[in-house]
């Protein structure tokens, strides 16, 4: 934070995140330039073809996704936690579409999205004591309660288990990452909210590209033969040496994070990323599909791109908020 | 365009679309099947009010004129306000289920649409039923069809709605909604309607599924 450097502000940004996000767009420029350079694959081979223009549609998809975050960051910390709670909500929709879900459950998962603005508004106000509680006891001892009323036993443990598990991924992990942004208290430097996030989501995406460069290039030894074919001993190590290097060079320019420890939060974001990836796969497989929709050309469904997120969030925040705040 | 057109343009752009688009998120497979003028028959299963809604949204907003939805008179003339919101706001082409009262041709407003150059939209099951359950046909379709050889018929298939909002709920729940459009096809020749159900068919086995106890 103190970077002699970057320790201008520019509109009440601090210099690091400007910077950083400049290298993000720049980045991305250069991965456009890469993909729309090379030629589209010509002859009858109907794949290269499709994989050619899935590649660009997915580069598309990061614009957007970019201009989004960047545009919310712009906009201040309300405009970004609305920005994820609008995450938190196509997400649990996109779950609750690729679960099989009851009839009788139809008013109860109406009561499950409203748990998605009541979260965000805890959010919004820095209440920390009922962000942590609101989902794990709340929620999920009102929606069996309001599930039982409806009279319905067949199936019902499924149904609230699933139900369950639907509101820990895309509400209560998802809202980690807003919640970083009120985190700071009101003494710390300004930008210091915006910088954890913006940390937190660059490194989760770049573990995931790290990895599976890494896994493309070395990968030998596969580690879940069963739930993710492509994931191998040599990518996980490769993206966890990647995610480490990129942590000590963030970190301590984003965050209160100093050098030493960035090493430690780069194991455990590129761990903890590697899970959520296989866990999110795990729960395809289950359901007998690829993807869980189609929102996001080139990449599937909302969940497909924040599977890595649901699980580097909470354990990053945590990690954050025991030794710093 | 008359105070009417304008009505449903308005209700279309600022209700109806930021509704599909918030609400449900509609996931159109093969866009590029629709025809961008008519005539056209779209014939799609049928397990929610929102269906027309949606089918209609597919196509731009100045093109919602030409697009009319074949409705059961009984149903939706039941009453004035609905009668108001069916006919006057959404377009739709009341059908007399019961046929042969007066002898009147009870296709005689659909043929005239489509000779119009409008964008027919049929639901051949004749009613929502069971949501997200296909039932069997009406020949309906197949008789327009018939009378109409040289049009193409546009086979839909919708997933999702019967979810959304199902027969007897007024409480519409979010969910992802599939939209699979099919290959044109013509009423000719024998055995229309079994062809047009295994088409219909066919799509809804292209997007996959989950099941709805």
């Amino acid at each position: 934070m103190d970077g002699s450097i970057f320790s201008f502000t520019l509109f009440g940004w601090t210099g690091a995140n400007i910077v950083t996000l400049a290298l993000v767009v720049l980045g991305l420029a250069v991965a456009t330039a890469l993909v729309w350079s090379r030629p589209e694959p010509s002859g009858e081979d109907p794949k290269a073809i499709e994989k050619h223009r899935e590649l660009r549609a997915r580069i598309g998809s990061w614009w957007v996704m970019v201009a989004l975050l960047v545009g919310a960051l712009a906009l201040g910390p309300t405009a970004m936690i609305v920005l994820l709670g609008f995450v938190s909500y196509l997400a649990l929709k996109e779950y609750l579409t690729i679960i099989p879900t009851r009839k009788a459950d139809r008013v109860v998962l109406l009561v499950a999205y409203l748990a998605v603005p009541i979260q965000y508004y805890w959010i919004g106000i820095g209440w920390y004591g009922m962000f942590v509680i609101f989902v794990p006891v709340y929620m999920f001892l009102i929606l069996p309660a309001a599930m039982v009323l409806r009279g319905e036993t067949q199936g019902f443990l499924k149904a609230a288990g699933t139900l369950h598990w639907g509101l820990m991924i895309t509400v209560f992990s998802i809202g980690h990452a807003a919640y970083l942004l009120v985190l700071p208290p009101p003494g710390a430097p300004s930008g210091m909210g915006p910088g954890l996030l913006i940390f937190l989501l660059i490194a989760t995406e770049f573990n995931d590209v790290a990895q599976f460069l890494a896994g493309r290039r070395f990968g030998r030894r596969k580690i879940t033969p069963k739930v993710s074919p492509n994931k191998t001993v040599e990518g996980f190590v490769g993206g966890l040496i990647a995610t480490t290097l990129l942590s000590m060079a963030l970190a301590p320019l984003l965050t209160p994070i100093g050098l030493p420890q960035a090493a430690a939060i780069g194991v455990l974001l590129a761990t903890a990323g590697f899970f959520g990836d296989i866990v999110m796969s795990a729960v395809k497989r289950d359901l007998g599909i690829k993807d869980t929709g189609t929102i996001l050309p080139g990449h599937g469904g909302i969940l497909d791109r924040i599977d890595s997120l649901v699980f580097t969030a909470p354990f990053f925040f945590h990690a954050v908020r025991y030794f710093y705040f | 365009m008359t105070s009417r057109d304008v009505l449903r343009l308005l209700f279309f752009a600022l209700l109806v679309r930021p509704f599909l688009l918030v609400a449900i998120g509609l996931s159109v497979r093969h866009r590029e099947r629709l025809p961008k003028d008519g005539p056209v028959i779209i014939a799609a299963n049928h397990n929610s009010h929102l269906d027309t809604l949606a089918l209609m949204s597919l196509f731009p907003l100045a093109k919602l004129r030409k697009v009319r939805a074949v409705a059961a008179a009984d149903y939706f003339l039941r009453n004035r306000w609905l009668k108001w919101l069916a006919v006057d706001l959404i377009g739709i082409l009341p059908i007399e289920r019961v046929t042969g009262r007066g002898g009147v041709d009870p296709l005689a407003q659909a043929l005239a649409a489509l000779d119009a150059g409008d964008i027919l939209i049929i639901f051949p099951e004749g009613s929502r039923g069971e949501p997200e359950m296909r039932q069997a046909f009406k020949r309906g379709v197949g008789h327009i069809a018939r009378r109409r050889p040289e049009i193409a018929v546009l086979p839909v298939f919708l997933r999702g709605f019967g979810k959304v909002l199902p027969k007897g709920d007024h409480l519409p729940v979010p969910f992802f909604c599939d939209v699979v459009i099919g290959q044109p096809m013509t009423g000719a020749g024998e055995g229309f309607m079994q062809r047009l159900e295994q088409t219909v068919d066919a799509l809804g086995r292209e997007t996959p599924s989950s099941e709805w106890a």
